[in-house]
């Protein structure tokens, strides 16, 4: 096997791993629908729409 | 000590925003001229022979290209990045003196840069790579730049107070990384005072002039690379991260789907780092490189409408916001912009749709809908959304903004128009030939039948002008006008008449 069929298929393999990668994330996201702090991913867009300085942060970085 | 509550710095975000009308006043201009030169080649010497060397198309042509990205487009990221970044994170800059003193390190080194280049650009010392124009020491002052940029993201989402990064920061941290990677390795230069030529003389030729460290195939391959990300991460990413602030902000809109955020991001980061190869079909590169090229170009549909599809979605219900406010109607013309150059751009990558659309006035026309469509119509809404609350006033003329909206949406609709015409009409017209294959028509036809389409693309960048400069009049009188209380800055952005 020479190196360029060696690269092909590393290519075809790393190609493959990220789709299923990516899919992966997408059945995560919307199978959980929560990140590890439990906070509902839709709950983020507040951080946006509420944010003077001192509104409540939607997860506070000082709850660590 | 006073004990005043605290409040976000705005100091930096203006300062970019003046150079983000400034330096698209004159990028934009220079747009104009080129376009009037194409059509009337007696304006290259529209300030008399004598200063033909400082006016002539090809001397002006990277000073347009590199005013509206590099000043323009840039400007307006940094402008926002230094609002948006503040109020996502919840935490101030005047919280910290090193942030304060970083950003306008920031700004002012960014102006000297920016000057070093107009001079550099109009004495005509260039690299001669397109979009990489800048010799090496403006090179090593950009990296400076750049360096000090990052330094002011990630020293501020340090300090921030929001534990998880707004969907916005995301991107504004990819634009970051990916300009920083793209810039360095486009530029990989020696300069020839190092080099010694095959008849051993050495320190040949001036200071500033380098040689790329790549040649032929692998120059161009590192140059498209570059090329086609920059339009990645200099006008997809960063002005998805303001789209994604300003258009839930302005409207009182939650994102429809921020989940749908997350995933797009990550399908643009996989896929869009691939596709340019695009550009260098038909060329000497490898046959399954192109193929690449064309095939992540259309899977790149996906992601890209992913996002634009959310900001429309995220209208629902609201649809007579639309209608209302001139300042939602320029960010929803802007992501329908969005959608079509990114459909549009697929579609030329093609192959046998690229073997016409090649080296025509299409690419001009892709090129141009989506900067003038998406990237300045979405710069200039943010710009309007942030005027009211960093000074504190209501924009001066909502009667004004809906004029120049549609002015300027006419003339985008001129421009790309006249493109796609001038563009098949040249690429049918290269390619046809006769019975035994001569060629059926010389360089000079294409010419004259596209004098006309040349004339209205010029009018057509003329309205988009004129209207840019009906909104930095509009942002110079916000300066002066009604002042408002803060409950008024809520959502939708106060307006006088």
């Amino acid at each position: 096997m020479d190196i360029a069929e060696l690269q092909a298929y590393g290519y075809f393999t790393l190609t493959i791993l990220l789709v299923v990668a990516l899919y992966g994330y997408i059945y995560h996201l919307y199978s959980t629908k929560k990140d590890v702090d439990g906070v509902d991913y839709e709950s983020y867009s507040d951080m946006a729409l509420k944010d003077d300085i001192d509104d409540t942060p939607v997860s506070p970085k000082s709850d660590d | 000590m006073e004990n005043r509550p605290l409040e976000y710095d705005y100091t930096i975000a203006k300062m970019f925003m003046f150079t983000t009308i400034v330096l698209g006043i004159v990028g934009m201009l220079i747009g104009v001229i080129l376009a009037f030169q194409l059509a009337f080649p007696g304006v290259n010497l529209i300030l008399g022979e004598g200063l033909a060397e400082y006016t002539n198309f090809s001397r002006l042509r990277p000073l347009h290209t590199d005013a509206v990205i590099f000043g323009f487009t840039l400007s307006g990221v940094f402008a926002t990045w230094y609002y948006v970044g503040q109020r996502v994170l919840k935490v101030s800059m005047a919280e910290s003196k090193l942030l304060m003193v970083l950003g306008k390190a920031h700004f002012w080194l960014y102006l000297v840069v920016v000057a070093s280049v107009v001079v550099s650009l109009l004495a005509g010392v260039t690299t001669s790579k397109e979009y990489a124009e800048f010799e090496w020491p403006i090179d090593i002052a950009v990296v400076v730049v750049w360096v000090i940029f990052g330094m002011s993201i990630f020293g501020l989402i340090g300090i921030r107070r929001e534990k998880s990064l707004y969907i916005s920061v995301w991107y504004y941290i990819a634009t970051f990384l990916g300009i920083a990677m793209l810039y360095l390795f486009n530029n990989m230069e020696i300069p020839t005072m190092f080099a010694t030529s095959a008849a051993g003389e050495s320190g040949i030729g001036s200071w500033y002039h380098s040689v790329s460290m790549y040649s032929g195939t692998n120059d161009a391959l590192v140059q498209w690379w570059y090329g086609h990300n920059a339009v990645a991460f200099g006008f997809t990413v960063p002005i998805v991260a303001m789209i994604y602030y300003f258009l839930p902000k302005e409207s009182g809109q939650a994102i429809y789907s921020y989940k749908l955020s997350l995933l797009s991001f990550w399908g643009l980061m996989f896929v869009y780092l691939w596709a340019g190869g695009h550009h260098l079909l038909y060329s000497t590169v490898p046959d399954w490189m192109q193929t690449m090229g064309s095939i992540f170009s259309i899977i790149l549909i996906l992601p890209s409408w992913g996002s634009a599809i959310n900001m429309l979605l995220t209208m629902k219900g609201e649809w007579q916001q639309v209608a209302a406010s001139p300042l939602i109607k320029f960010m929803i013309l802007a992501s329908t912009f969005y959608m079509f150059s990114t459909l549009e751009g697929p579609i030329q990558a093609i192959k046998s749709v690229n073997a016409i659309a090649h080296f025509t006035d299409w690419i001009v026309g892709h090129v141009h809908d989506g900067v003038l469509g998406w990237v300045g119509f979405m710069i200039m809404a943010s710009l309007y959304h942030m005027a009211p609350r960093v000074f504190k006033r209501e924009i001066y003329s909502k009667s004004l903004m809906a004029t120049q909206f549609w002015i300027q949406t006419l003339g985008v609709v001129l421009y790309f128009t006249s493109m796609w015409i001038a563009g098949i009409t040249q690429g049918m017209m290269w390619r046809a030939h006769d019975e035994f294959g001569n060629l059926a028509y010389s360089f000079i036809d294409t010419v004259t039948v596209l004098h006309p389409y040349y004339a209205i693309r010029g009018v057509g960048g003329l309205l988009y002008l004129v209207g840019f400069l009906m909104f930095a009049y509009n942002i110079y009188k916000t300066m002066s006008a009604r002042e408002v209380e803060n409950h008024e800055l809520q959502n939708a952005s106060p307006m006088g008449a």
